[in-house]
């Protein structure tokens, strides 16, 4: 918590970022516990999916730095389709492609394959919107970044359960 | 030398001269013991060793002195008690004298100067006069370790009984110079010390005395302000300590830096630690400065003090965007929480500007935070009591305070209601606040919260425990607002249940239900609500109303919730009991009453769910009895069922006779389950009577043609009585009239079931006590699961016997537990069970299996890893057998052990993952869980081990990602995210 160097021990671009409060687990009902109910998978799942991952330069969740929000998660179940905009701290926030890279890749490994995805910013929040935009849709430019072993590395510190 | 002249007249003796020669000039350790010795047996005086080291003592070679003195030193160490004052007085001219030779003797000098600083003869002054000499010639800080330590425990053997007078700042600059403490133990450290020892030890010699203060407030100060996180904890805990020992005098100038050291803790820290101690000291120092005497003409800083906090926290409170109004508040409350005086000044002044605040914001989450600072004052007055009403700081507020919370609990936000609640009870608390005014109003908003709807569950549960802990400080206000309009409400809702209305008539009937035991807290409550609550089931059972299972149920779970709230206060309880249990009683015979039209109520008493609830208020109602009162109830209950004696029931009069254990109807032989719940409540030294009878009664019911619940209650009945009776011979009779009713029973016939449900809790009984022939009776029923009829029962039997009950042989109701009997089980029939598994034809190795399963499950883990490994090849096995019970019991096996045994699970990883996913599609949900829950476990076995199934487990985890349950996506996903990290760069 004290004395926070950053990942790469350098100056952070948001040092003081504002703190929201983290949601609690999602209360398990009656019909989760059903065996015979179906549940289909909501925005709230894909939410939980989501909210843990760690940011790249502060020992806080994306939830936690309100990057990730519920209502900006969109899904279909029948469909197949899931949508996620994620909101950086700062307009000119370096990290937006990485942060979006995280959710790609938790998203690949945590859905079943049938589910389209598409992650990006949200309108407006961003200086390069579109060019980080562009980068996350695209298959093979995701598949060469986690080729690279320091990308890899710094996205699975991200997906990696906080001790 | 003084001491030397006065040593001339007494002769030394060749033999101590022999051994000073040996010591000093031969170099042996020995003579110096030998010596003392010598001394303490009083062969020679002191003052005759000094006399023999003579020419040794200014020998010009410094290693022969330091030898010299390092003798006398030692003897003087060991015979310090023998010394009179005038050898003291001398001994430390000589030694003070010392300190100025060779830095080789200093050590021995200063060895025999911690010998004399433990003399009880020590005249006044010398220990000034030797600190003096030690500080003027020795550079303290410089010594090797060994020799500092020695200066400390002059310095400690001297404080124990003086002054530490002139040296105060000498005493500081040696000891604070380790401050803060930075000690990391060296790996192996014989002495074990550790880090936090240190720190405690220095910060009870720092705080030790007030004399330090102007030395030490200031590094203190300096050390809060620093960078290091530790530094700043032990700094802010020490200022906490010395606020036990100090006063106005020696925090009064170094007030306002503290003040601002520990406010920029508080308002910037990202340690939760470091505001943690931050307001702790914050604290003591408030609570120093109210504790102070003053003389009449000083000045009272704590009212300066508090301004203070006062000034540099209050605009906090009112800025809009309310960024740092949490830091401030918890400043001012830990003020606040110091001294009455101190939360009087901070309340006066901080609740008018809250009041404010809050009609000033409209946003509910404002407000709700607004209002939580508001409870956090009022929960400090709560330390404080006042004697005179008017003093009551909180009296002048009391109206705006009801008003906003009144305004509050009907808020829309659930949020803003659930503050408002937990503050009305505080307020509720404050003696004398509330007028009867205010109490009804606040009753009034207790009864609508109360009945909310489902999705405001919380503020409904939150009303209600408001409304029980209110209603025993007010229990007029509750019987005179409340408990009519309940009662009220109950009538209406029947008429309404009449004419068939829907589901949230029902639902508002449970609520009352639930709101009537909720204020049975107090004992004059319980007098109106328990009449109520019985009288509602009697109105059921007069047949004019539809009333379903539930309904009865829920009435019989308020009843017990009142019971429950009843136990700790005898009177309620003996009130409650004999209302309560003669007329369910009552109510239940009349309904097993042989009659041609039975009322739709009366079938419904019967049920099994029904007496369930039934058995359980009895129970509770049981267990917390005097004996003496006990004893009363059971002259009255026993013989009501052996005999039918009704003359105890109210409304007695019954078309026929109660006759459950002879040829009674099967309603009646139910009713006995209402017997086990009593007679098994009972504390152990309460005799029952008729005894003999009973217990044969009860073995005669428990194997006889009947339905399975009376049978099993008889059963479980004389279980209980059995697990509680004293040894001795009847026990042994009993025992012995049980086993021959089982043999007979299990050889052949119709009662083979019956039979073997009364071996079961027989056993059950007696594996609790630790009863020799429990052992007997195990083995007889591990014999049984090889039995083609009884042998899936015995299987699950195994779980009976390692489970809590919670109606009979329960600890509450007084039957003898052992705390390890599970410990116990385990070890003597677990060997048993294996060996019985490998012999068993294949047909009947799943009920070994499960037998098993059942005492793995319910054994405390800590207490079953040691022994896991040696089942490992079987709980494999068992892996692959088709009963769910068992695989979900051997995975949770699994899953610890794959924590914390890994390199034994590594040699089995290929049987695993391929079980393991196997399993994740089996079609109980559970079972899926648990296998990739233990999927995820498999990632702590070594990465090597793991590489090579990387791929393939990848990939089959892919499909439980679309499983059907969301609970079972979960685990797959958390377990397919580890599999990905595994031997991947960043994990």
């Amino acid at each position: 918590m004290v004395g926070s160097g950053g990942m790469g021990g350098g100056l952070l671009e948001n040092a003081n970022p504002l703190i929201y409060e983290r949601s609690g687990e999602r209360p398990v009902t009656a019909g989760e516990e059903d065996e015979q109910i179906p549940d289909s998978i909501d925005a709230r799942e894909i939410f939980d999916l989501i909210r843990s991952i760690n940011d790249p330069e502060h020992p806080l969740t994306l939830e936690e730095l309100n990057v990730v929000e519920q209502v900006r998660v969109q899904v279909s179940d029948p469909e197949s389709t899931v949508a996620v905009a994620f909101t950086p701290t700062i307009p000119h926030c370096s990290m937006a492609t990485l942060i979006g890279l995280s959710i790609k890749v938790k998203l690949l490994r945590s859905l079943p394959q049938r589910f389209k995805l598409d992650v990006h910013i949200t309108p407006g929040t961003h200086a390069s919107e579109h060019a980080v935009n562009k980068q996350l849709a695209d298959k093979e430019r995701v598949a060469a970044a986690l080729e690279n072993t320091h990308l890899l590395e710094v996205v699975n510190q991200c997906l990696s359960a906080r001790s | 030398m003084a001491a030397a002249a006065a040593l001339e007249a007494v002769a030394p003796t060749g033999a101590l001269w022999g051994l000073v020669q040996d010591f000093v000039m031969g170099q042996q350790e020995g003579p110096a013991d030998q010596v003392a010795a010598d001394v303490k047996s009083g062969s020679y005086t002191v003052l005759q060793v000094v006399e023999a080291l003579g020419s040794s003592l200014e020998n010009p070679e410094p290693r022969t002195r330091a030898r010299g003195i390092q003798l006398l030193s030692q003897v003087l160490l060991q015979c310090h008690s023998l010394l009179l004052e005038k050898e003291v007085v001398h001994l430390i001219l000589f030694y003070e004298n010392r300190l100025k030779d060779h830095h080789l003797v200093i050590p021995s000098v200063l060895q025999g100067l911690r010998a004399l600083s433990l003399c009880v003869a020590l005249p006044p002054g010398l220990a000034v006069s030797v600190l003096k000499a030690i500080f003027q010639e020795v550079h303290v800080q410089s010594l090797p370790q060994v020799d500092r330590h020695t200066v400390y425990s002059i310095i400690t053997n001297f404080m124990r009984t003086r002054e530490e007078g002139p040296f105060v700042e000498e005493l500081f600059e040696v000891t604070s110079c380790y401050f803060p403490i930075d000690f990391t133990p060296p790996p192996n450290d014989p002495h074990g010390i550790q880090r936090e020892d240190l720190i405690l030890s220095l910060r009870a010699v720092l705080a030790y005395t007030p004399r330090f203060a102007e030395f030490l407030l200031p590094l203190l100060i300096e050390k809060v302000d620093s960078e290091i996180l530790s530094a700043k904890l032990d700094s802010l805990q020490t200022l906490n300590a010395c606020c036990a020992v100090y006063g106005q005098k020696e925090l009064k100038d170094f007030l306002p830096s503290l003040w601002a050291s520990i406010r920029r803790e508080v308002f910037q820290t990202a340690s939760e630690r470091v505001e943690a101690e931050g307001l702790a000291a914050l604290n003591s120092l408030t609570a120093c400065l109210s504790r102070s005497v003053l003389r009449a003409d000083a000045e009272d800083l704590l009212d300066s003090f508090l301004s203070n906090i006062l000034q540099d926290c209050r605009h906090h409170l009112c800025e809009p965007d309310m960024k740092l109004v949490w830091p401030s508040a918890k400043l001012l409350q830990a003020a606040a929480g110091a001294s009455a005086r101190a939360c009087d000044h901070i309340t006066s002044n901080v609740l008018p500007l809250l009041l404010e605040q809050f009609h000033k914001h409209s946003q509910s989450n404002q407000r709700r935070t607004i209002l939580e600072m508001i409870l956090g004052f009022l929960k400090l007055q709560q330390k404080w009591s006042y004697e005179d009403k008017d003093e009551r700081p909180l009296s002048g507020f009391k109206d705006q305070l009801c008003s906003l919370v009144f305004m509050a609990l009907t808020d829309p936000s659930t949020q803003l209601q659930l503050v408002s609640i937990r503050t009305l009870t505080v307020l509720g608390a404050q003696p004398d606040l509330l007028s009867s005014g205010d109490l009804e109003l606040a009753v009034g908003h207790l009864y609508r919260l109360s009945f909310l709807e489902e999705d405001s569950q919380s503020c409904r549960v939150a009303a209600l425990e408001a409304s029980g802990t209110l209603a025993t400080l007010y229990p007029v206000a509750f019987s005179s607002h409340l408990v009519p309009k309940l009662a009220g409400e109950l009538c209406i809702e029947e008429s309404d249940l009449a004419r068939g209305d829907g589901p949230t008539k029902c639902s508002r009937h449970r609520r009352c239900l639930q709101a009537l035991s909720a204020i049975s807290t107090h004992a004059s409550i319980v007098k109106e609500t328990l009449p109520l609550l019985l009288q509602h089931l009697r109105q059921m059972n007069k047949g004019n109303t539809v009333a379903g299972i539930s309904e009865v149920i829920a009435v019989c779970q308020s009843l017990q919730q009142v019971a429950e709230k009843c136990q700790q206060d005898p009177e309620s309880c003996w009130y409650f009991h004999q209302t309560a249990i003669p007329c369910l009683l009552a109510l239940a015979v009349q309904a097993s009453m042989p009659e041609k039209e039975h009322s739709v109520l009366k079938k419904v008493l019967l049920q099994d769910e029904v007496l369930a609830a039934m058995v359980s208020v009895i129970g509770t109602a049981t267990t917390h009895l005097s004996p003496d009162l006990a004893a009363q109830s059971v002259a009255h209950i026993v013989p009501l069922f052996l005999d039918g004696n009704i003359t105890f029931l109210p409304e007695n009069s019954f078309p026929g006779r109660f006759q459950p254990f002879q040829d009674g109807s099967s309603g009646q032989r139910r009713l006995v389950a209402l017997l086990m719940a009593f007679v098994c409540s009972l504390p152990r030294n309460v005799e029952i009577p008729q005894l003999n009878q009973l217990m044969r009664e009860l073995l005669e019911l428990s194997c006889c043609h009947s339905c399975p619940f009376s049978s099993t209650a008889a059963a479980k009945c004389f279980a209980g009585l059995l697990n509680k009776h004293p040894a001795g011979q009847q026990l042994d009779e009993f025992l012995q009239l049980a086993v021959d009713k089982v043999e007979a029973g299990l050889s052949s016939g119709p009662y083979r079931s019956q039979a073997f449900t009364l071996l079961l809790w027989v056993t059950k009984a007696l594996v609790l006590r630790y009863h020799p022939l429990s052992s007997c009776l195990t083995d007889r029923l591990m014999g049984l699961l090889s039995d083609p009829e009884l042998g899936p029962a015995a299987a699950d039997g195994f779980s009976l016997l390692m489970s809590d009950c919670t109606d009979v042989l329960t600890r509450a109701g007084h039957a003898e537990v052992r705390i390890m009997f599970r410990q116990r089980f385990f070890t003597d029939n677990v060997p048993a069970l294996v060996r019985g598994f490998h012999a068993a034809p294949q047909d009947v190795k799943p009920n070994y299996l499960k037998g098993l399963s059942h005492v793995l499950n319910r054994l405390p883990k800590p207490v079953l890893l040691p022994e896991l490994p040696t089942l490992l090849s079987l709980l494999l096995e068992a892996l692959s057998c088709p009963d769910s019970v068992v695989q979900l019991s051997t995975l949770s096996c699994l899953q610890p052990l794959l924590l914390e045994a890994p390199q034994v699970m590594s040699l089995h990883i290929d049987t695993l993952v391929t079980k393991f996913l196997n399993l994740s599609s089996s079609p109980s949900m559970a079972v899926r869980i648990a296998a990739l829950q233990c999927m995820h476990a498999v990632t702590h076995l070594p990465t090597p081990v793991l590489l090579p199934y990387k791929l393939q487990v990848i990939r089959a985890l892919a499909k439980p990602l679309d499983d059907k349950k969301r609970l079972v996506r979960k685990e797959a996903v958390s377990a397919r995210g580890e599999w990905f990290l595994l031997g991947s760069p960043g994990s």
